[in-house]
């Protein structure tokens, strides 16, 4: 099928940590919210496991977006694995904004196990704002393109 | 200053405080001075350099050297003081094993800069009064020392030795340097005009692995391009992604350590402006976390393995300017 703008599925990668957002993720099946299909959720230890080669091999086997959650700044399982996470990915991701990768391709959002809603919310507009951008093709790796 | 150096040098080896010396040597052309180790006075009589091409910093030989037997004497130059510092940090040198004289900066040469001008065949070359006069196969050639000096010394940053057990000369002050122009020249492009120049810039590299290999900062055992499973060990990058991917975890690697020591860039046989992604990293910690300049001390927390409860957010990025 010819992929154009009208029926482009992005592929969304979500690293959650199990002890908040994952919870959170599972909370908004168990609530039946939807949230697209094109979620594939990574679950991670903490959200400051999230090395940053997986965000860079998740979008060479290809993703078009990558979205990373974890607990509320505070309340991480392990005191303050989201802090260093906080900054690491902060400069990651001006890192790829300084080498003209689409700054929409990628995000941060902190969802507790008891935000199932927001998990939804948060899906729903990320995977909407990556299809506005089409398939990525800054950050991709040629032998790796499906169609 | 060549013989006050190796006056000093001998010194030190006859009176048993060190039982080497690192520093530099002519190479076997006039522009090629290297980096070497003398364990006798004759070899420093004989073999010993200190000219304008000694831009080579001798810092992450001393990982090794500090660990062999003996002390061993060091000459640093100021910038080369703030990567020793940042390796003492990170206890990868014995300091103890390590007698430092700090010698005067640069500015130092960059011979591809006056190769650039068509000057070939070199044979010797002087600094008159800052002009250098460039003996060739073919003849004398002239050209203003200033346009043949190196990147790195072009954005000087300090003339300070942050660490020495002894000075030879003055030593100077922290400079207030322009080394930040480039990166923020790069920030106001669009997204589209910067992906283009760094696709230009990266796709150049040949991964001959210099830039990580003489970096002070990168100094793994096992590094993780060298890794046999990631498919990206020792090889030249077979996609545009694998370009990227070395050069955003190179740099990142380094983030918060990178001294801006400007080494990478120089040896850099494509002239990849390799310091300007590191320079980014050190621009946006100094924007975001607060000044920052690593290997000023020996005892300061890294801003990536630090933190505050308020912290921006990631969104800081999003939220910039247009893109
Ligand atoms: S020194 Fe230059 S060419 Fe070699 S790996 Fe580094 S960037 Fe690539
Ligand atoms: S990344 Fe480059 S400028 Fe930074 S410490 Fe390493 S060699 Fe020096
Ligand atoms: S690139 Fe990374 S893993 Fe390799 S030596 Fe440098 S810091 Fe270490
Ligand atoms: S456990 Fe959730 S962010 Fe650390």
């Amino acid at each position: 099928m010819q992929v154009n703008d009208n029926n482009f599925q992005p592929v969304i990668v979500a690293f959650c940590c199990n002890w908040c957002s994952y919870a959170g993720a599972d909370l908004s099946g168990t609530n039946r919210l939807n949230y697209p299909t094109n979620v594939k959720i990574i679950r991670v230890p903490c959200s400051c496991r999230v090395n940053p080669m997986f965000i860079l091999r998740a979008f060479q086997k290809g993703a078009d977006g990558v979205i990373i959650c974890g607990c509320h700044p505070g309340d991480c399982h392990y005191t303050s694995g989201n802090y260093y996470t906080r900054r690491r990915i902060t400069l990651l991701y001006s890192m790829l904004d300084f080498l003209g990768i689409e700054r929409n391709r990628t995000r941060l959002e902190w969802v507790s196990a008891a935000e199932g809603a927001k998990f939804a919310a948060t899906m729903q507009q990320f995977t909407e704002d990556v299809r506005k951008l089409g398939p990525n093709r800054r950050l991709e790796d040629l032998r790796c393109r499906k169609q | 200053m060549q013989e006050t150096m190796i006056k000093r040098a001998k010194e030190l080896l006859a009176d048993g405080t060190v039982s080497r010396v690192i520093g530099w040597k002519k190479g076997e052309f006039a522009y090629d001075t290297t980096p070497a180790v003398f364990e006798t006075a004759e070899e420093l009589d004989r073999d010993f350099a200190f000219d304008d091409f000694t831009a080579a910093n001798v810092s992450k030989y001393l990982v090794k050297e500090s660990r062999k037997e003996g002390k061993i004497l060091a000459f640093l130059k100021p910038c080369d003081t703030y990567s020793f510092n940042q390796l003492i940090k990170e206890h990868r040198v014995i300091r103890e094993n390590v007698y430092i004289i700090g010698i005067p900066g640069g500015p130092k040469l960059d011979a591809e800069k006056i190769k650039a001008k068509g000057i070939t065949g070199i044979l010797g070359i002087k600094n008159e009064n800052y002009t250098l006069k460039i003996e060739t196969l073919y003849g004398t050639e002239t050209m203003p020392f200033y346009e043949a000096i190196c990147g790195k010394c072009e954005s000087c940053k300090s003339k300070k030795h942050v660490i020495y057990d002894e000075l030879i000369g003055e030593d100077g002050d922290i400079l207030d340097s322009n080394r930040f122009d480039t990166v923020e020249k790069l920030e106001n492009m669009t997204a589209q005009e910067r992906f283009d120049f760094w696709r230009e810039q990266l796709s150049k590299c040949i991964r001959c692995n210099a830039c990580r290999n003489v970096c002070p900062a990168c100094t793994c055992e096992k590094c993780v391009f060298d890794n046999p499973k990631s498919g990206i060990e020792n090889k030249a990058a077979s996609d545009s992604f694998e370009e990227n991917l070395f050069h955003i975890i190179r740099a990142f690697h380094v983030a918060g350590r990178c001294t801006d020591c400007g080494e990478c860039s120089r040896v850099c046989p494509q002239n990849i402006p390799l310091h300007l992604l590191n320079r980014k990293f050190i621009k946006d910690i100094n924007e975001l976390y607060g000044e920052y300049q690593a290997g000023a001390d020996t005892v300061s927390r890294s801003p990536i393995t630090d933190y505050t409860p308020d912290d921006c957010e990631p969104s800081v990025v999003h939220e910039r300017g247009v893109e």
